[in-house]
């Protein structure tokens, strides 16, 4: 049966001007500075303002989407950084403007991209649930009559009147996720709200949203970075791309679409001169040696750096780091390791070096990548944390997928130990 | 079912009013939100409201009344500057928290759709509960001093202070807007704030200024406290004219406030 258009984006398009953007706000001062330090420049740049020619550094974070979403259906939107995805909800939800372009919407709309928003700490649990729920847009009388099952399913009756200053992360988190997921708008917009939570409660919150989508039909839209989610949910997913839309359709065709052509040619790295060892250069590899920033659960890939020795060097460690998502550092690799922890002889030049990581072993998440090189007895150490990162992505058709249908569970690598099951009982 | 079409913004539609009247509740969340973590945490509450101006009062009383001799149109100084603090106070503390609302809900503003207008009207309406409190210590000194205002002059009194209310609304639109984008602003307000006491009859009687005295009515606050203080302790009559200035003056005021506010309303969230 065909569902209704519920709703209808046609040409959008959203410009920041990128002073504005990464400058935050401006202090009256910078802009009296400006006029005395360079008059000319500024009356230049003012005229040229009323005369209409643009001089500010255009940035458009959305280009030209077009897409209709139909009713009951449940749409991901994935993405790399930067891909106007987080833009995309924001107009959506209202919260800023388009440049250009319109968005036709039928229904309510709850949007969701922050859970406890509003939430005051000197509220207690009970006060907060309904200054929280009219700020998501409910009328009391509804969270109200929620009021009780909010509760429940937050599993904090008991702290009900205590301050929510005083409880613990998680307690505050369950409950905020509990007055949104009870939210009943005719579409809701997600962010990437799930990526916080316990995993117990995330996996509840998920049930939950996915029945009550089956039940009365609601439309969702929902960013996420956890490909197993979009691909246990979603029915459409849209692919965003430097602000366009570069496919839509079947979540398993856009996924693999995605993990097939995200590659990225790395980050080149600012060589430090006054360093005897120093980076220039670090990127992921898939096992051809293709650069990409996203990788396959299942399939082995590389790290890889190029580096610069500018004096000549006898003990020298290069060495590679990776954190997950949650902050955790999961491994920590070094060169030495090749030579049994002998250190390596480097005379002056350029060098790569590549390190292999093979496939099922880390966890799907997105993880950053630290370089380090040292050189044995000094101090003299090239240290780059946060290099990049990249997404290890479940492809959710790995024949060992332990960590359950949302792929949530906290471990940070995938375990593939042996087992043995006999029977001790005689017959 | 309500249809939504979102397209860049015009700046300004009749129906952004109407929208303010659908989150209603919102507005009254926001409000109960702000009393009642106004005075969490302190040992005194809500008695603040009536501490501040009564020390205020305590203090220009003595040195203003006793002291510096300050002429007050032949009634007790403690009762004219009350008058007139009591108007000041929620004029000037409606002003300093409009003027920081939007900064203040940063991070609602960034997260979640609802009338931005909704921020600053919350603000004013927080300073009245104040006002209301503060009020009480004015009845006791009025029959203390036993004085008692006259029908008309009880009829005025809402009329004040619907004009008060406009001037720190509409002020608190504009500087709220910019502070968005400088934040000189919260450096700025204290001063001006100071200034434009001294620029309005709280602690001195506007006849000082002789036949001039109109000069100062266009400053809104001239006409209410000066009328206020007519209405309730009958230093003189309650000049219509003045109201009327001050009314057309405030009006100016808040259009401009809230042309300035939804001209920026834009871009708050990309900047703030």
């Amino acid at each position: 049966m065909e569902q209704p258009t519920i709703i209808e984006i046609k040409g959008l398009g959203k410009r920041y001007n990128i002073n504005h953007h990464r400058g935050g706000y401006i202090a009256l001062r910078d802009v009296i500075a400006n006029v005395f330090r360079a008059p000319f420049a500024f009356l230049k740049f003012k005229a040229k303002q009323l005369a209409g020619i643009d001089v500010k550094e255009e940035f458009w974070a959305l280009k030209n989407v077009n897409i209709d979403i139909k009713k009951g259906e449940i749409v991901g939107i994935i993405g790399p950084n930067g891909s106007g995805k987080s833009t995309l909800l924001k107009i959506l939800s209202q919260i800023t403007p388009p440049t250009t372009g319109e968005v036709k919407i039928k229904g309510k709309v709850g949007s969701l991209l922050e859970v406890g928003t509003g939430f005051h700490p000197e509220l207690t649990g009970r006060e907060n649930i309904f200054l929280n729920g009219a700020i998501l847009g409910m009328e009391r009388k509804e969270v109200a009559e929620k009021f009780d099952r909010i509760v429940e399913f937050a599993g904090i009756a008991q702290f009900l009147d205590t301050p929510v200053k005083y409880y613990s992360s998680g307690m505050y988190v369950r409950l905020a996720f509990s007055v949104a997921a009870h939210m009943e708008p005719d579409i809701l917009i997600i962010d990437e709200v799930l990526a916080v939570g316990d995993a117990e409660f995330q996996k509840k919150c998920l049930g939950k949203m996915d029945e009550v989508t089956k039940q009365d039909g609601r439309t969702i839209l929902f960013v996420s970075h956890n490909l197993a989610a979009i691909q246990s949910l979603c029915t459409k997913t849209i692919l965003l791309q430097k602000g366009e839309i570069k496919a839509a359709g079947d979540t398993n065709e856009i996924i693999k679409q995605y993990l097939e052509e995200m590659t990225t040619q790395g980050v080149e790295l600012k060589p430090d001169l006054n360093k005897d060892v120093t980076f220039t250069k670090a990127w992921i590899a898939d096992e051809n040696g293709v650069a990409t920033d996203i990788i396959d659960v299942s399939k082995n890939f590389k790290i890889c750096a190029e580096f610069s020795v500018q004096k000549e060097t006898n003990n020298a460690e290069i060495s590679f780091g990776l954190k997950n998502s949650e902050g955790m550092n999961v491994i920590f690799t070094s060169l030495s390791e090749k030579n049994k922890g002998e250190f390596e002889h480097l005379p002056t030049g350029k060098y790569s070096v590549v390190s292999g990581v093979r496939g099922n072993f880390l966890m799907p998440s997105i993880y950053t990548l630290l370089v380090a090189a040292h050189v044995r007895g000094s101090k003299n150490i090239d240290h780059c944390p946060d290099v990049l990162s990249f997404t290890i992505a479940d492809n959710g058709r790995t024949p060992m997928s332990p960590y359950g249908k949302y792929g949530l569970a906290h471990c940070a690598v995938l375990t593939n130990c042996d087992w043995k099951i006999e029977s001790l009982s005689s017959e | 079912m309500q249809t939504t079409i979102i397209k860049p913004k015009k700046i300004f539609r009749w129906n952004d009013l109407r929208e303010i009247w659908q989150y209603k509740e919102l507005l009254y969340f926001f409000t109960w939100r702000d009393l009642k973590v106004r005075y969490k945490q302190t040992a005194l509450g809500a008695a603040w409201a009536i501490f501040q101006p009564f020390m205020t009062m305590v203090v220009f009383t003595i040195f203003f009344g006793k002291l510096a001799k300050m002429p007050s149109d032949g009634v007790p100084y403690p009762i004219f500057v009350y008058t007139g603090l009591l108007f000041w106070q929620f004029f000037s503390s409606a002003l300093s928290s409009t003027s920081s609302c939007l900064i203040a809900n940063q991070s609602i503003i960034t997260k979640v759709y609802f009338p931005r207008l909704i921020l600053p009207i919350t603000s004013v309406i927080t300073q009245l509960v104040d006002f209301a409190i503060a009020a009480t210590i004015l009845v006791g000194m009025m029959i203390y001093y036993g004085y008692h205002p006259n029908l008309l002059g009880i009829l005025v009194l809402p009329i004040l202070l619907i004009i008060c209310f406009m001037a720190a609304v509409g002020l608190g639109l504009f500087l709220a807007a910019i502070n968005v984008k400088y934040r000189d602003v919260r450096y700025i307000l204290p001063y001006f704030i100071q200034m434009l006491m001294f620029l309005t009859p709280v602690i001195y009687p506007a006849s000082i200024a002789g036949k001039y005295s109109w000069i100062l009515a266009i400053n809104p606050m001239t006409g209410v406290i000066q009328n206020a203080r007519a209405a309730l302790l009958g230093t003189a009559k309650i000049n219509g004219l003045l109201i009327f200035i001050s009314f057309v003056a405030t009006s100016v005021l808040l259009a401009i406030g809230i042309v300035m506010f939804k001209k920026t309303e834009r871009y708050f969230a990309d900047i703030i």
